[in-house]
């Protein structure tokens, strides 16, 4: 599986980063997880960081964050 | 009803002497804080539940193509609704003009984002009265409005980056429709994440006027920038400018100011200047803008934001 965190760099990019490693953890999967922060790949998939990608499909876009349970959730999707 | 509960906590928890200036101001104190954190976490999740309908991708498509004017309108209104972390402004930027939303009705939304939230107006609400909070909304939505109505005017498109104009971003995608009950779950996130930031701020302003109140001299501020100085209004702006906070973190400073008597129109313009015109922010936008066209948006705001001030100076 494949995890995408877009976003400059800011400090709700990293939460969302931690949450989606949290997540991974606590789920038992075997992800990949990749920091996006080049524009043109972003505004491939949002104008609203921070943004959650998993295996291509955009999940989660913009402030607020999602709690930990909803990034579970997002990835449980797509496993 | 809060007065009781701070009444009660003052007398018969605290046990403080009836009548004394401590227990006095203690209550007040007690009470103020209850009042606005209470109004704030009401009206910031009533904002947030609207808030889960405008996300930036709809407000682009809103403004796509829009005309001037009613397009400026627009934007002011939707920069109070469409939530943005300040670390997307570029890819937002980016995105609007390439939906071709004119740049004028761009700037007006990224003024008014800042500058007119939920939180500046709950507070002003909360410390001074609903009609000092319904200037402050009002006159925020107008500044926007004018300013990007005159950036649109003075056609400064050569000044963006030319590779804004040269992006195609292909089809971006679209989280899928939230339920309504997901759209609750979104706003107590909000509101929560939005408390804990605040709630420092609150207590700090209400903490510093309660002190001010009773120990800094009444005409000492007054004496230089009170309604007799012509001056104040474009010093509170110059030194508003390279300030930067949020709406709660500069309240504790407006606080001060209104309780010693500085005129509302000069604290109003004060509070915009910091709020609307950041370092931070144009570092970011210098991405997208080049340098002169930052200089004439931060000229532009400059000038708004004190006549607002200059008027309401005047008819107050």
């Amino acid at each position: 599986m494949e995890i995408k965190i877009l976003g400059p760099g800011c400090a709700n990019c990293h939460k969302m980063e931690e949450l989606a490693k949290t997540a991974v953890k606590e789920l038992g999967i075997d992800a990949k997880i990749e920091k996006i922060s080049g524009i043109q790949e972003i505004m491939r998939y949002t104008i609203s960081t921070p943004g959650l990608v998993v295996d291509g499909k955009l999940k989660h876009s913009g402030k607020p964050l999602p709690g930990l349970e909803n990034v579970k959730a997002m990835i449980r999707e797509e496993v | 009803m809060l007065k009781e509960l701070s009444l009660y906590i003052t007398y018969n928890l605290l046990d403080l002497q009836r009548g004394s200036r401590l227990a006095d101001a203690l209550s007040f104190f007690i009470y103020d804080t209850i009042k606005i954190l209470l109004l704030l976490t009401v009206i910031i999740f009533m904002i947030s539940v609207i808030r889960s309908y405008f996300p930036p991708e709809r407000t682009k498509r809103i403004l796509s193509y829009k005309k001037e004017f009613i397009g400026n309108i627009l934007a002011a209104l939707l920069g109070i609704v469409t939530p943005f972390c300040s670390c997307s402004a570029v890819p937002l930027f980016i995105g609007f003009v390439e939906a071709g939303v004119p740049l004028g009705v761009t700037f007006s939304f990224l003024i008014s984002s800042p500058m007119v939230n939920e939180v500046a107006v709950v507070l002003l609400w909360g410390l001074f009265g609903w009609k000092i909070a319904a200037i402050y909304l009002c006159t925020g939505l107008l500044v926007a409005m004018i300013g990007g109505f005159i950036i649109g005017k003075l056609k400064l498109e050569k000044w963006v980056e030319e590779y804004v104009y040269k992006f195609h971003s292909g089809q971006a995608q679209e989280v899928t429709k939230q339920t309504f009950k997901e759209r609750l779950e979104y706003a107590k996130l909000n509101t929560v994440d939005i408390l804990r930031r605040v709630w420092l701020y609150v207590i700090v302003a209400i903490g510093i006027g309660g002190f001010i109140h009773g120990y800094v001299p009444q005409d000492f501020l007054v004496r230089y920038a009170g309604p007799k100085n012509p001056f104040a209004v474009p010093v509170a702006v110059a030194l508003g400018v390279p300030l930067y906070s949020n709406a709660a973190g500069v309240i504790p400073i407006v606080y001060a100011l209104m309780e010693k008597g500085i005129s509302t129109g000069t604290v109003l313009a004060f509070m915009m200047a910091v709020t609307a015109l950041s370092v931070p922010e144009m570092i970011i936008l210098r991405k997208v803008l080049k340098v002169p066209l930052l200089v004439v948006f931060a000229g532009i705001m400059t000038v708004t934001i004190t006549a607002v001030g200059y008027i309401f100076n005047a008819i107050l």
